[in-house]
């Protein structure tokens, strides 16, 4: 990924800020500059979620892509924020430890980085919620 | 103007490694070594935890323990000896993550372990000046030990944020006053591009962290007229165990006042967060009106003394964020092979 291209998500990666069109009360996250629901007739704001969500599936990746062959086995999963919202996350726990309908609540994590030399990416991963669970 | 603490927040690692699993591959004994350093198991940073994410966790601990306004915040400092980029500041990361850019003032400090208090006293000078409403200091490492190295029993992970205001109605402790006692003692240093810090051995301690301890803590002592037997709690830099006892003993403090503060056996050395961690952690359990002297140590050499008395606002916002010993309790254990692993100690092709 190149720098420009992370940077300019990056808030939106490190707080869980999306959109949320005021027309149809819809949430988007990642965030979206149209709402595919209303389309033209769309009124879309920047919106702050609070954070926490839970496990709508997962898979463990015992095979990694480059650059992440350390963390292996890892959870990723379909988070559910509780505003609505889908996307995809790392859990970051035993992956013994992730179960569907699990709560779960943000951290501040390494995404990732572009080897030695290059830039380290910064954002939001999940751990379980243990005060929820 | 008094300067003082409006809210602190502490993060630690959730990995532990027993001082036993490093003794047992090197060949040492375990009990010996736990018995002489007074540590018995340190934190280890998860695969993708590394200073600045330490940084941010502290920094959103203390943002939320007293519910600020971070756009209040027009400095952020970060000290530590393992900063991710040797170029590019960990305090934009952190500004940025608790979402008090644009509107301030960053920058990273270097001090070996007392980076984090130089940091507070830079925050005291803006917000004593009234150059800036809160300023934020962060003391945070990933501590490095080369294998098989005598650090390699300490060097832990963690860190501490304190946001230092000037409005007495907010603060938890006020900063009586504050002495630094510093000269240039090669004690300790890691080069540029080196994987690891070198030390000077034995000479670590009487020439540099006893010398400066003292130096800084009676300095603060006799220009404020105070005296041990003054404060309720103390808490010296804790590189080990020993280290501080030993010196709050030479100083003529007791065993009780440094005991909240003294969090090292379960921890190991967090570097620039080890005595901003055992000022949190007297934090965590201190009253109203309770004095705390403090001093931090940083290899190079020097010290840097405080003198807080809390206000009766710490009962309104101490439980609204994770204390240190909640941060000690749970921890999960690992062997020396993923501890490598996890410390980059394993390098793939």
């Amino acid at each position: 990924m190149s720098v420009a291209r992370f940077w300019r998500k990056q808030i939106n990666r490190y707080n869980i800020v999306g959109t949320h069109c005021k027309t149809c009360d819809t949430h988007y996250y990642p965030p979206r500059n149209v709402c595919p629901k209303c389309r033209r007739h769309g009124d879309i704001e920047p919106y702050k979620f609070a954070g926490p969500g839970k496990v709508v599936t997962y898979t463990i990746i015992h095979t990694a892509a480059e650059g992440f062959e350390m963390q292996a086995p890892y959870a990723l999963a379909i988070i559910e924020l509780d505003e609505g919202p889908r996307f995809t996350s790392q859990v970051v726990c035993d992956p013994k430890e992730v179960s569907i309908g699990m709560w779960v609540k943000p951290v501040f994590r390494k995404l990732g980085e572009s080897g030695d030399k290059g830039m380290i990416y910064y954002g939001t991963k999940y751990v379980p919620d243990n005060d929820r669970n | 103007m008094s300067v003082g603490i409006v809210s602190y927040g502490a993060y630690i690692p959730k990995f532990r490694i027993k001082v036993e699993d490093i003794a047992r591959v090197w060949g040492d004994d375990a009990d010996i070594l736990s018995a002489g350093l007074m540590v018995y198991e340190k934190s280890v940073p998860d695969l993708d935890e590394d200073t600045a994410t330490i940084a941010v966790e502290a920094a959103r601990s203390a943002v939320s323990r007293h519910n600020i306004d971070a756009k209040r915040i027009g400095a952020v400092y970060t000290g530590s000896e393992s900063h991710p980029y040797a170029v590019k500041p960990t305090s934009t990361i952190v500004a940025e993550a608790i979402e008090a850019t644009p509107v301030l003032t960053a920058a990273d400090f270097e001090f070996a372990c007392k980076a984090g208090t130089a940091a507070m006293q830079a925050c005291m000078g803006l917000v004593g000046s009234g150059m800036v409403d809160l300023g934020m200091a962060i003391g945070a490492d990933v501590s490095q030990g080369a294998p098989g190295d005598a650090l390699e029993y300490t060097a832990a992970a963690g860190g501490v944020s304190y946001i230092i205001g000037n409005k007495e109605s907010e603060m938890i402790a006020v900063i009586e006053d504050t002495f630094s006692f510093t000269t240039d003692t090669p004690d300790f240093w890691r080069r540029e591009g080196m994987p690891y810090p070198e030390h000077g051995g034995r000479f670590t301690g009487e020439p540099g962290y006893f010398k400066h301890v003292t130096g800084a803590a009676n300095g603060l002592m006799e220009k404020m007229g105070t005296k041990p037997s003054d404060y309720d709690y103390a808490v010296f830099h804790q590189p080990n165990g020993k280290f501080p006892s030993r010196v709050a003993k030479m100083l003529g403090f007791t065993k009780e006042q440094i005991k909240p503060g003294l969090v090292v056996p379960w921890l190991g050395n967090t570097y620039s967060g080890s005595c901003m961690m055992g000022i949190a952690a007297t934090l965590d359990q201190a009253k109203p009106g309770d004095r705390i002297f403090a001093t931090a140590f940083g290899s190079g050499a020097g010290g840097d003394a405080f003198s807080f008395r809390v206000t009766d606002k710490i009962d309104e916002v101490r439980d609204a964020a994770p204390k240190v010993l909640e941060l000690l309790k749970d921890p999960v254990y690992m062997d020396y092979a993923m501890y490598a692993k996890h410390k980059g100690k394993i390098r793939l092709a």
